[in-house]
């Protein structure tokens, strides 16, 4: 598939999914857009109010334009820290590059979509996000899978750089399908009063998800927040972590988890906080529903200190659903089945996401789908 | 017509048998008042004639406008028009208020309110919580608010209500005893109020009480005399009294 001037000339199907996953393919309402499909980036677009504000493109094409970006890439992710980064070191079709330029404010989320089309397709992409200083800005990015593809594996690199005073909140969304693997390895830099939101949902069956995304905070009130919204069913297999290193004066960190077991889905929920200023604070979060007895699911909270004035607290519970909810809600005319879904789809509350409400609305839509599919 | 009637009924929670051969007769259009003291049996007896599960119905017979509903599941009777106001509703995380409100007016969460809805919504005092989740952070008073304005959404026959007057302050009180009293006026409806403080005959209309002890009824006479004689002599003197009257309404 070559490359498209317009999102009409991307095949009807392709968008279709793509909106499955939150993108809005007539991009009225984004200030940005990149496709990338299979090995290559097929569609990348500024919209023109935005232009001067935010750069969007393939990886490869902004490694070529800016000699600077090699200082940016594999800075903070270690080309040989595992077997998955190694293979994406060695040859990788793209990924996105995105910046937000200093002191622009972006209203419309800027939006990216990595989409398999092929089976048994190994997508490896690298991508840079960089937030420069006094930039606010919102990224959707949705990882596809085409529904008629049965297997295949992604490998995504993600640096993000969110400078001083930046903000930059960034949702990605996993729509996979059940034999497919999924390896994608973060790291996020913050600068001085920079603040970083990392939102993670992963709604459908999926093989294997592990992931591990970690956040140096290393400016003075600098600030990091993970979300997460994993429903696991269909025996998928998520083990879903984050990790935020408090190295700047007063930074903080919040992390929220949501995760939902069902029908043989195993869920690990890790969370490590690490204090290594005095002032610096966080607090983690994590609440689980499981379903039936074929599921299970299980909370790892890490607090580390390594000064006296840091402050790191936890809350996890895991448990089923209420029959004390299901029983309120049939009072008011539920059935059984309508009250599980409902507090189930409660249970994934988009809320802790920060997104403004358009986006939320739309992220709350996607969610539904799911909800009602299953 | 009676709306609900009640044969012989006894029921079990485990092993232990909290209610036994209750028989009561519920006319359409009439409030009733069931005073008892903590652990008589009242929420066992609402929570009967919802369909909880957990209470069992070891023998007797449940009618509601004359079909027998001791089998039937708690949304069947919920559809069927029987509508509870929980002593102690449940907090629900991730659900609105207004999105519950709207499941009762049988709407999807995108419909908007009727202006006559929110005109009713406001004056419940509730405006202000439908974004917020179900019960989370509310006080005692705003429970029962948002629990009668449920009920009254849900437009039932009968109306089960579990302590509506404890944990709320005077002025919530008076206003869901006015609009409840109002919807009963309006659409011949009937309801069941169990109490063990009476604060709420104030503002109820109602010629019917009776009191609940150990798990029998007894005393079936007017409420304000019945309540006027548990405030004098306590429920000590009600179980020590020899007259009981176990038939009526």
């Amino acid at each position: 598939m070559g490359q498209k001037k317009a999102l009409t000339e991307v095949p009807h199907k392709i968008l279709e999914e793509a909106y499955k996953g939150g993108i809005d393919p007539n991009e009225e309402t984004r200030s940005g857009t990149l496709l990338h499909v299979d090995q290559a980036t097929i569609y990348s677009k500024v919209n023109a109010f935005f232009e001067g504000k935010i750069e969007i493109m393939d990886t490869k094409d902004a490694l070529q334009r800016y000699s600077w970006l090699n200082e940016y890439r594999w800075r903070l992710i270690k080309k040989d820290k595992d077997e998955f980064t190694k293979k994406v070191a060695k040859d990788f079709s793209g990924g996105y590059f995105i910046r937000i330029l200093p002191g622009a404010e972006v209203i419309f989320p800027l939006q990216s979509c990595l989409m398999i089309t092929r089976e048994n397709l190994e997508q490896r992409v690298h991508n840079i996000i960089i937030a420069e200083e006094g930039s606010k800005a919102h990224i959707i990015s949705s990882c596809v899978q085409h529904s008629k593809v049965k297997s295949a594996s992604h490998l995504g690199i993600s640096e993000f750089y969110v400078k001083k005073n930046a903000m930059l909140n960034f949702t990605m969304i996993h729509n996979w399908s059940e034999e497919t693997l999924v390896r994608p390895r973060s790291a996020a830099l913050i600068n001085d009063g920079g603040e970083f939101v990392s939102n993670y949902i992963c709604l459908n069956p999926v093989k294997d998800v592990q992931m591990y995304p970690v956040a140096y905070c290393n400016g003075e009130d600098s600030k990091v927040n993970f979300n997460s919204i994993l429903y696991g069913h269909k025996n998928a297999s998520l083990d879903i972590g984050s990790k935020a290193v408090l190295n700047g004066k007063k930074s903080k960190a919040e992390m929220v988890t949501r995760a939902i077991a069902r029908k043989g889905a195993k869920i690990i929920a890790r969370g490590l906080i690490e204090g290594n200023n005095s002032e610096s604070k966080g607090h983690l979060e994590c609440r689980g529903l499981i379903i039936d007895d074929e599921s299970f699911i299980q909370s790892i909270p890490e607090l580390i200190a390594r000064r006296k004035g840091v402050e790191i607290t936890h809350e996890a519970a895991v448990g089923k659903i209420s029959e004390t909810e299901i029983l309120y809600l049939m009072t008011r005319r539920l059935t059984q089945e309508q009250a599980i879904s409902t507090i189930i789809r409660g249970f994934m509350d988009v809320d802790i996401m920060g997104l403004p409400n358009s986006l939320s609305k739309e992220v709350n839509q996607i969610v539904d789908l799911v909800a009602q599919s299953n | 017509m009676d709306i609900l009637t009640i044969r012989d009924l006894r029921v079990k929670v485990g092993n232990k048998v909290i209610l036994d051969r209750i028989n009561l007769n519920l006319k359409a259009g009439e409030s009733y008042i069931m005073f008892g003291p903590n652990g008589s049996g009242k929420s066992t007896l609402i929570n009967s004639i919802i369909g909880n599960p957990l209470y069992e119905v070891d023998s007797g017979k449940i009618l509601f406008m004359g079909k027998n509903i001791t089998n039937w599941s708690v949304d069947e009777r919920s559809k069927l028009g029987i509508s509870i106001g929980f002593q102690h509703p449940p907090e629900i995380m991730g659900i609105k208020l207004s999105d519950l409100l709207k499941l009762c007016l049988e709407k999807t969460s995108r419909d908007e309110f009727t202006e006559k809805e929110k005109k009713l919504i406001e004056a419940f005092k509730l405006t202000e919580f439908l974004d917020r989740e179900v019960n989370v952070g509310f006080s005692g008073g705003e429970r029962k608010r948002a629990e009668i304005l449920q009920m009254l959404f849900l437009r039932p026959k009968l109306l089960l209500l579990d302590e509506p007057d404890s944990g709320v302050d005077v002025e919530s009180l008076k206003l869901i005893a006015s609009k409840l009293q109002q919807y009963i006026e309006e659409t011949g409806s009937s309801a069941l109020i169990v109490t063990h403080k009476g604060d709420i005959l104030e503002y109820v209309k109602s010629k019917y009480a009776c009191v609940l002890l150990e798990g029998k009824t007894h005393c079936f006479v007017d409420p304000k005399r019945v309540y006027e004689t548990i405030k004098k002599s306590g429920y000590e003197k009600c179980v020590a009294c020899e007259v009981r009257v176990t038939e009526g309404w």
